[in-house]
């Protein structure tokens, strides 16, 4: 009998396919996200958004907020370490959480080495921009990805423009003679094995789901129709004013995210979306997307 | 011909149709109740039991998936299909689709952490078989017609009722086809026997 294989690792992440994962930072929020319908649940301290107006630096959220959540619903729960920071993700995985975000939405306690995640018997997802930064992160044992986006903005636009990066490099490796394989290697700064594999399968080998910026369920419909395996909703659930009501509107549309119409009902009436923020209007130190490599 | 349709609100739908094709046999993605007409036996997958739970309430399936039960035709849950599945489930006052005589309890491996492969010796269909238990859930309880096909630490991890199978792990993430083959093999039987 093994445990923390690759397997296990990735195949955790598969069944949350065509699903939600909720920022949530009490059991009540935890509640609501479940009876919603998200596949898993993030528990935090605060959220992106928070995170952005609070300034200062971003921690693991308290122990205590991650046991409360944890105690409060049955599906998955997932918190998040900083990048690198050893001890927090060994914290986490030692308070028993299904799965460790090591995200650029808090500050990151190493900028020049992201975790080794192989060590840890605890799944990792981590955020990617390109196909270079996909592939790092596999080569440090991350079992899922997410696009960066940028967190706390409620605009779409750069999680947009990573999954599309990402699978247009997908597309272009799949297609290559093997024989190009190692200076494609060079030039992303991936590991060339992970290209291999990415090669041989046609796709990556673990999934990618879109996060950073998902503020309306039409939002989160147009990420699965670029072909994310599934969705994170940070702020944009609860910091609307029915986060019941938003939060089943994002599940549905994720499900059907090809049914036009139905989204056109589920997105009547839902209320004011979070007010978000123009990319183009946030200093380069305020762009979280920038953090890690 | 059979054609085989997996369960496709939620969860690791992908990976069964992929292994169903490697037998050789046709599989389509259930999206709408409709199309459970098309198909001769049904897969529910895995992934979060309570997400496609509400799921199938929203989308109506529940009458139609019981109805697919009764009237013969197989359906194979793994996992989350599996509790899918159960006539009880501990901790909860209903079931969901219930159409399986076994009791089953959630998590009951414990945390991701505590998930777990394994090989499996799973009669008629393997001696070694690769299981991946992942936060899976186990039957507590089968009764009297249900067959028990493979155990884990002294719990029943694999199970069939007549036209019923269920498993707490996920043949799908594997490549090994020998149970997604063994589940074919009942649907042709039981659509020989209804042409019978």
């Amino acid at each position: 009998m093994k445990i923390g294989t690759d397997r296990v690792k990735r195949g955790m992440a598969e069944m949350q396919k065509g699903g939600v994962i909720m920022d949530v930072v009490n059991a009540e929020q935890a509640k609501i996200a479940e009876e919603a319908g998200a596949v898993a649940v993030m528990a935090l301290e605060r959220v992106p958004s928070d995170i952005r107006a609070a300034g200062g630096v971003a921690r693991m959220a308290d122990p205590r907020i991650v046991e409360e959540v944890m105690g409060a619903v049955t599906i998955p729960v997932m918190a998040k370490a900083r990048i690198g920071h050893i001890v927090e993700a060994r914290v986490l995985e030692a308070l028993g959480v299904d799965y460790i975000d090591e995200s650029e939405v808090l500050t990151p306690a190493d900028e020049e080495f992201h975790l080794n995640k192989k060590e840890f018997t605890v799944p990792f997802v981590c955020g990617c921009r390109d196909l270079g930064e996909a592939a790092r992160r596999i080569g440090e044992g991350a079992s899922m990805l997410r696009t960066k986006g940028e967190p706390g903005t409620g605009n779409i636009v750069e999680a947009v423009r990573h999954m599309r990066k990402v699978n247009a490099q997908v597309r272009k490796l799949v297609a290559m003679s093997e024989d190009e394989l190692m200076t494609e290697a060079k030039l992303l700064g991936a590991p060339y094995e992970i290209l291999v594999e990415i090669k041989r399968l046609g796709h990556l080998p673990v999934v990618n789901f879109a996060a950073g910026g998902v503020a309306t369920p039409a939002d989160a419909a147009l990420m699965m129709q670029l072909g994310a395996d599934g969705v994170f909703v940070g702020s944009g659930i609860f910091k609307s004013e029915n986060p019941a009501k938003f939060a089943r509107a994002i599940v549905e549309a994720t499900t059907h995210y090809q049914d036009y119409k139905l989204i056109a009902e589920i997105s009547k009436d839902l209320g004011v979306a979070m007010k978000g923020i123009e990319i183009s209007s946030l200093a380069p130190e305020a762009r979280m997307q920038d953090r890690g490599w | 011909m059979i054609k085989i349709g997996v369960l496709g609100l939620q969860g690791a739908v992908r990976e069964h149709i992929k292994a169903v094709l490697a037998c050789g046999v046709e599989a389509i993605e259930i999206k709408h109740k409709e199309q459970l007409q098309e198909v001769d036996g049904l897969i529910l997958p895995g992934g979060e039991s309570t997400t496609m739970r509400r799921l199938i309430d929203k989308y109506d399936f529940m009458n139609d998936l019981i109805k697919f039960a009764t009237s013969g035709k197989p359906m194979f849950g793994t996992c989350a299909g599996l509790i899918l599945l159960a006539k009880r489930i501990i901790g909860q006052d209903v079931p969901h689709i219930g159409v399986m005589d076994i009791a089953v309890e959630r998590n009951s491996f414990g945390r991701q952490r505590e998930s777990f492969e394994v090989d499996l010796m799973i009669k008629d269909v393997a001696e070694d078989f690769p299981a991946v238990f992942i936060r899976a859930p186990h039957i507590v309880e089968a009764g009297g017609n249900v067959e028990v096909l493979a155990k884990h630490e002294g719990r029943i991890v694999a199970a069939r009722e007549g036209h019923i199978l269920g498993c707490s792990f996920h043949p799908e993430l594997t490549d090994d086809t020998r149970l997604t083959n063994y589940f074919i093999e009942m649907v042709k039987e039981a659509k020989s026997k209804q042409f019978a």
